[in-house]
């Protein structure tokens, strides 16, 4: 295998994955928060492909595209739910959205 | 081997180019205050990873990258944006809170973790290089798999997808409610 090994990649998949919970927890926006899990969520496919490379066994990049489809599902939904949000008028703030709360 | 080391040597500074947009515009997507220029620079994330994938001889998870995430969900974030319209939220406004600080601790940590568990656990394992024959990777050996050794996780997907669909639906439907 020619260039950098596996633990190189999965640091910069670690680096990716750290990245997106700060924006996960940082951010208000549910925009910018849903971003931010597509980056922890490809963070994740990188190690899994990076770790089926060394490997050499195919069930990590099948686990990798079933990620990509569980990522379009989430933001299908998770758009849904601020075109929902918007169209109510309400504050496209994560943290006044607290109507559920017990 | 001289020819070897040259292609190891291009191998490495694709790699570094690579690695650093990645995280460059990870960065980027998690600090910009508008919701569009975020959008904009996860396009080069997932552009900068799907050639770390073609380096991990990945190839049709990349052309995949590449056509679901840029073709298909950025069109759909962009398409939101531009429905809700620019709300700009400053991420680091008014100095930082003790919320921002313990979000950025708890993300260092994480990171921290993550590492230390690989070093701990693989780090000699995982250094040296083997090799895998020439058909890892292809379209056509992604479907044999998807088609043979992993069906269940292939028709699940497609449910999810599915159930996702319907929700989506649901959720963009203009249904008027009595009183």
């Amino acid at each position: 295998m020619l260039g950098p090994g596996v633990a190189w990649y999965l640091c910069v998949a670690a680096f990716l994955f750290g990245t997106g919970a700060l924006g996960v927890i940082v951010r208000r926006n549910p925009i910018i928060v849903l971003l931010s899990l597509e980056i922890m969520l490809n963070g994740g496919n990188l190690a899994l492909i990076a770790v089926a490379r060394h490997a050499g066994n195919g069930a990590g990049q099948i686990f990798a595209l079933a990620v990509m489809a569980v990522a379009a599902s989430e933001v299908c939904v998770g758009l849904g739910l601020v075109v929902a949000i918007n169209r109510k008028r309400l504050d496209l703030d994560v943290d006044k959205l607290s109507e559920l709360r017990g | 081997m001289i020819l070897a080391s040259a292609g190891n040597i291009v191998v490495w500074m694709v790699w570094i180019g690579a690695g650093f947009a990645c995280l460059a515009s990870g960065i980027a997507v998690v600090s910009f205050s508008n919701p569009f220029y975020s959008a904009l620079s996860l396009i080069g994330n997932l552009g900068s990873l799907a050639v770390l994938y073609l380096l991990l001889s990945a190839e049709f998870v990349a052309a995949a990258q590449v056509l679901v995430y840029a073709g298909a969900v950025m069109v759909m974030f962009l398409f939101v944006i531009a429905y809700v319209g620019p709300r700009v939220e400053t991420p680091w406004a008014g100095g930082p809170s003790w919320q921002a600080v313990g979000a950025v601790l708890a993300a260092g940590s994480i990171f921290l973790e993550i590492i230390v568990a690989v070093a701990l656990k693989a780090g000699g394992r995982l250094s040296h290089s083997d090799h895998v024959n020439a058909t890892f990777g292809t379209p056509g050996w992604i479907g044999r798999l998807f088609l043979t050794d992993h069906l269940l996780a292939f028709e699940i997907t497609s449910i999810v997808l599915l159930i996702a669909a319907v929700g989506g639906v649901i959720l963009g439907s203009h249904t008027r409610r009595a009183g």
